[in-house]
């Protein structure tokens, strides 16, 4: 690369301007006061992590990952994702701490770095873990949690689609008996490419009936709830296989989604495969606004913490702000100037102290400026909603 | 992102055509005018469809990005691309093949294979598969120059008759694989749009059975 210009950051890399980190407060305070009722406890972890462990755990390929060595020569990496570091903390720190745990976190998360826009090296996530709790129950509270953190935030018509890998991998399996198959077909569902898993399965020369049902699956996501419900029934043998526990659960989550009223906005879609290769059961993403993107995701990874050398069922979830901010059309009104100016003079230095020393205690927004430190006052005055002068050239008190 | 109208993404061209009929057939009322007006963006007055008319290879791009809901784009820029998409129906339309090609008697002096290609992401994972490390050189078009002025040792890319090699003296070495149009869909419009994409989607393969029927 040629030499960088002043104004230029590392590629994928961007400021944030206060405009914009005011709305991004703003969101971090409402999500932070919501996790917080729901009882979740926040927790931070560094920015840099060994490869060897969360970078070997975090499922994000080798080369999206930012790494480099550190001054002992370890071989470290910007955390990739936040799950995790938590699973560390779970196994370790918080070892003997009682089940189930429910963690909660802010963070920024670095991935490189793609050339194209949209895709930043560096996002700021908002997320919760529920660790130690293998029922759908859990699985139900990060998904209304998830809900109505998306919900606060403002953003418009809140979807969510809801798939079941574990369910994916034994239906599979059943079929073909064989993993590499059955990791291809996943691949290609990951991959959102249905014409090359029919072509697939055409080319598998498997008996009519199996390739029938692996056909029927792929185009079961256009089918509604009810439909997708029965026809997963229609996929269970026998009664004590992974897939009907699995359906057993899905049943049970659907049940639950409906008495807290989300049912209507949920999408069960069996054929959803994300692409974290963590996760083992109930997967979900969360879409709404304007934006091409899903702006939140998340599901159940049972075999995680066992890499940390503590096996325990979790389950959570992150919402990217990046991508919320862009989805959410924030009104003009409530972007306006909500700060107010005091102009004061030297005169007039302990009045003016005092009046905004009254007005932030009220909570709102002052500026204390000396008028001769303003260089073009009507430029200043127009950043205001109002403006107080204490301008007099007489003492006033003191 | 509209919630109310559909944005189709066209890929204008050689597929155009093709793909104009297939979308009559399914039962869309597009105007008269559809395949020769100049302007790029057209709503249909009867129904809640919009359509842009963009270069084929960017239509991935508008489809992933939430600019199109849908769109018509051919495998091999689907491949190219490697675009987050859903790829839901092979609509079976403007069928052609991906291959390797390049003069009868070429003999290879070079260390390493020397290949000219508009599809340098297909070529490379053609031949890393293939356990072999070629040099790629991309180019724009008019790819079968290359291998007759002594650019490259070979090309990769899509043949429909075989008229453009034949002309130009060059022989088909490899065929990597078929290619047809698919209609791809957001992901995000997908669950924000089901239901009136789930209908476009019946209706296209319903359509497209029509002309795999017609064509055999």
């Amino acid at each position: 690369m040629s030499q960088p210009y002043m104004f230029e950051k590392p590629l994928g890399l961007r400021d944030t301007l206060p405009r914009a980190q005011q709305e991004i407060s703003r969101l971090e305070l409402i999500f932070q006061r919501e996790l917080q009722r729901w009882g979740y406890d926040f927790i931070k972890t560094p920015a840099l992590e060994y490869a060897e462990t969360i970078g070997r755990a975090s499922a994000i390929a080798d080369n999206r990952l930012f790494k480099f060595l550190d001054a002992e020569g370890h071989p470290v990496v910007l955390r990739p994702d936040m799950t995790t570091p938590i699973a560390r903390i779970a196994a370790s720190s918080l070892r003997d701490a009682p089940l189930p745990l429910r963690l909660a976190y802010t963070a920024d998360l670095y991935r490189s770095q793609r050339k194209e826009g949209g895709h930043p090296s560096e996002f700021e996530q908002t997320g919760a873990e529920l660790i130690g709790d293998a029922t759908p129950y859990a699985d139900v509270e990060v998904i209304s949690l998830m809900m109505s953190l998306l919900e606060k935030s403002g953003l418009a018509s809140v979807r969510l689609a809801v798939g079941h890998v574990g369910f994916v991998n034994a239906f599979f399996y059943d079929l073909v008996k064989d993993k590499e198959i059955v990791k291809r077909l996943r691949n290609l569902l990951y991959n959102k490419n249905d014409v090359g898993f029919h072509e697939y399965v055409a080319s598998l020369n498997l008996p009519d009936n199996a390739s029938k049902r692996l056909n029927t699956f792929v185009d079961s996501r256009r089918m509604n709830n009810e439909e997708t419900l029965a026809y997963i029934e229609t996929l269970v043998s026998g009664s004590a296989t992974p897939v009907h526990s699995y359906y057993r659960n899905i049943l049970e989550l659907i049940h639950l989604l409906k008495l807290d009223h989300l049912e209507s906005r949920i999408d069960l879609d069996i054929t959803l495969v994300p692409h974290l290769s963590y996760y083992t059961g109930f997967v979900f993403q969360g879409f709404g606004g304007n934006l091409g993107f899903p702006v939140a995701s998340g599901g159940r990874y049972d075999d995680l913490l066992a890499k940390f050398n503590r096996p325990c069922p979790a389950t959570g979830f992150g919402i990217r702000l990046d991508r919320l901010m862009s989805a959410i059309k924030i009104p003009e009104d409530k972007r306006a100037k909500r700060k107010s100016a005091v102009i004061y003079n030297r005169e007039n230095a302990g009045t003016a102290m005092r009046f905004a020393a009254e007005e932030r205690e009220k909570g709102r927004a002052v500026v204390l400026q000396h008028a001769d430190g303003i260089d073009n006052p009507d430029q200043f005055e127009q950043q205001f909603e109002t403006v107080n002068y204490f301008l007099d050239r007489t003492e006033t008190g003191e | 992102m509209n919630q109310s109208v559909i944005t189709i993404a066209m890929p204008k061209g050689r597929i155009f055509g093709d793909a104009c009929r297939l979308l009559r057939n399914a039962g869309f009322q597009l105007p008269d005018t559809f395949e020769t007006t100049r302007k790029l963006i057209l709503d249909l007055e009867s129904e809640p469809f919009r359509f842009i008319l963009a270069k084929p290879v960017d239509v991935p791009t508008y489809v992933e990005y939430g600019a199109a809901d849908l769109g018509i784009s051919g495998k091999d820029v689907l491949l190219e691309s490697g675009r987050d998409v859903y790829e839901m129906v092979d609509l079976g339309i403007s069928k052609c093949h991906m291959a390797v090609a390049g003069l009868p008697a070429h003999q290879n002096h070079n260390p390493f294979l020397k290949i000219a290609t508009k599809y340098p992401n297909i070529a490379s994972d053609f031949y890393r598969r293939r356990g072999e490390q070629v040099d790629l050189i991309a180019l724009n078009g008019s790819i079968e120059l290359a291998p007759i002025v002594g650019l490259a040792d070979a090309i990769v890319d899509i043949v429909s008759t075989g008229q453009t090699l034949k002309e130009n003296g060059l022989v088909e070495y490899n065929r990597l694989l078929d290619i047809s149009s698919r209609l791809i869909v957001n992901p995000v419009s997908y669950r924000l749009k089901k239901t009136l994409i789930d209908q476009i989607v019946e209706k296209m393969i319903r359509a497209t059975e029509g002309t795999k029927i017609g064509m055999d």
